[in-house]
């Protein structure tokens, strides 16, 4: 009974994104039209340039976020480690905050700060500025980035950290007994052990960044991120393009994840310097 | 070790602790400015505007009113529709998830365990908007209504009824649910369910006194997630709600990116996160009162 229950789970958890793969490889219109196998959705994909220049868009942005994330991320739970008091207590109620409020209230709180600020910026600019064109701030890359990089800055503190808790203390007394300064230590004993965590979190963020849609919504301005593109196409109406697209997008995440996780899972790194 | 080299040493620590100090407040300088301009003063922006009145041509005109706050009923259908679909989405997430997580911990091969676990998570993790157009292709005009068709059952609609919505809902986060249920199922002491069955008990008996209390922080911590993260749902019901069936979320974009009207919004977002306040802060009781862990990793 249990396993049978179990079994229609799995099928409910992956029969729709089933479909979605089966009938982007199908040659006609629509699903009721199945006309066997075509690789003729991809090819119009391949040559879709809005799509392709969103694609673009979400990759800069994936990849600078969580980029400065990691980086962020990194530091700061090192530094955690080393401090208690207020301090503490503070960024554990502010990492607690960027993840716990939701999405959709980050885009809206982003976006009219950032505008608020860039009117009073941008007025300003224009009364100092020598020439005859200020330049003007406005939504684009910077605000999607800025926003994206909170969320994964929070969650990167968390992965680093829950490393640190597991880490081995008696390899950096070992290293500090024989004389090596604190910055070797770092790099030799440290980061070594970090690194999986660190890489992990960095994959994780991409991922999250790749696939958000609320927060982009509010703070893209003008720019179209892939999930802003395939949520507009969708609007206008379901094709098997974009079952195609959906296919490439799920297969890079699932590429993403799995590295993320083969990484978290490895208990120790054997490497020898 | 002479006087001399001691002080030395000594001077030694200090310095170093000192160095220790500035490195401390250097690494946490970028993610502290970081939290201040992009979370802080974003939800005090949200505060302030929130008391303030709608310019004439959209956008937030300095006030001190409270009267955003008492218009809030205006959109008692998001509220009520909120607060109505996110906890029987999370019930209906938790009766659906308990059993595959009891299968998957107890009942499971230890072979087969892991690879089960990883395939509940993945979907999690691959993009929720397809995941979710993935049902306005099965439930909308060309899928399973146009089968039924077919077979002689006209004009069955699914699509933009609360009805798929909840598919959706469901659909996405199961996974959520089923993980922190498997990770405290697991944990349980299986002789325990041994010993009650050799002392008689009926298998009913054994999991209502055994299995279900000892299991209670996985389901706390799997219900809490669910039901955050549906609060401030908007792409479901957008999509297969197709404005019938809509949440806060919806009303949030609808006033910020239609009507313009942002103090209104601002109130309404205020509204949503304190709802949520008040939820997590009873969570956090509760567990606090069962003893339960939290910081069980979704990763």
């Amino acid at each position: 009974m249990l396993r049978a229950y179990s079994i229609f789970v799995y099928l409910f958890l992956y029969g729709p994104i089933a479909l979605i793969v089966l009938f982007s490889f199908n040659a006609g219109l629509s699903a009721a039209d199945f006309q066997g196998f075509s690789i003729r959705w991809y090819q119009k994909v391949a040559g879709n340039s809005l799509m392709l220049d969103a694609l673009r868009t979400s990759f800069t942005v994936a990849l600078s976020s969580a980029g400065l994330a990691t980086l962020m991320g990194t530091m700061a739970a090192l530094a955690l480690q080393r401090v208690r008091g207020p301090v503490r207590v503070i960024f554990d109620g502010l990492t607690y905050i960027a993840i716990m409020v939701p999405g959709i209230v980050i885009g809206i709180a982003t976006l009219i700060a950032l505008v608020t600020t860039f009117e009073a910026a941008n007025a300003v600019l224009a009364q100092i500025w020598p020439g005859d064109a200020p330049p003007q701030l406005h939504m684009g890359y910077g605000s999607i980035i800025a926003a994206h990089t909170l969320f994964s800055m929070a969650l990167v503190i968390v992965i680093v950290r829950a490393r640190i808790a597991g880490m081995d203390r008696s390899l950096i007394e070992a290293s500090m007994d024989l004389y090596a300064d604190p910055w070797a230590t770092f790099r030799q004993v440290t980061l070594p052990q970090l690194a999986p965590a660190i890489l992990a979190g960095f994959l994780l963020c991409f991922t999250f960044s790749f696939d958000d849609f609320v927060i982009a919504f509010f703070v893209a301005g003008p720019l179209n991120t892939l999930p802003i593109y395939v949520f507009s196409s969708i609007r206008r109406g379901v094709t098997p393009e974009i079952n195609a697209i959906g296919t490439a997008i799920m297969m890079f995440s699932l590429i993403m994840l799995f590295s993320a996780q083969l990484l978290l899972r490895r208990k120790s790194v054997p490497k020898k310097a | 070790m002479s006087a001399g080299t001691q002080a030395i040493a000594t001077q030694a620590t200090a310095e170093r602790k000192q160095s220790g100090r500035w490195l401390t407040a250097l690494l946490l300088a970028p993610s502290a400015v970081w939290f201040f301009v992009l979370l802080i003063l974003p939800l005090v922006v949200v505060l302030v505007y929130s008391v303030g009145v709608r310019a004439p041509a959209g956008g937030y005109q300095a006030a001190f009113t409270f009267d955003n706050y008492l218009n809030l009923p205006a959109r008692w259908t998001a509220f009520k529709n909120t607060l109505t679909l996110a906890p029987l989405g999370t019930l209906i997430c938790l009766i659906a998830g308990y059993p595959l997580a009891y299968f998957l911990a107890v009942k499971s091969s230890a072979r087969w365990r892991v690879l089960l676990l990883i395939l509940v998570i993945v979907p999690f993790w691959t993009s929720f908007l397809i995941r979710t157009y993935a049902w306005i292709f099965i439930l909308g005009g060309r899928g399973i209504p146009a089968i039924l068709d077919a077979m002689g059952i006209h004009d069955v609609r699914f699509i933009n009824t609360p009805f798929a919505v909840m598919c959706g809902i469901v659909y996405a986060y199961l996974p959520l649910m089923v993980f922190p249920i498997y990770v405290s199922l697991e944990k349980l002491d299986k002789r325990l369910l041994e010993a009650s069955e050799d002392l008689g008990a009926s298998p009913l008996a054994t999991f209502r006194q055994i299995t279900l209390p000892l299991s209670a922080p996985g389901i706390i911590t799997g219900c809490m997630l669910v039901f955050i993260l549906l609060m401030g749902e908007y792409l479901i019901p957008q999509m297969l709600g197709g404005g019938k069936v809509f949440f806060i979320g919806n009303a949030l974009v609808d006033l910020f990116l239609q009507s313009l009207n942002w103090p209104y919004g601002s109130a309404v977002a205020m509204g949503l996160v304190v709802i949520m306040l008040v939820t997590v802060s009873l969570y956090l009781r509760v567990t606090a009162a069962t003893g339960g862990r939290r910081d069980e990793s979704l990763i």
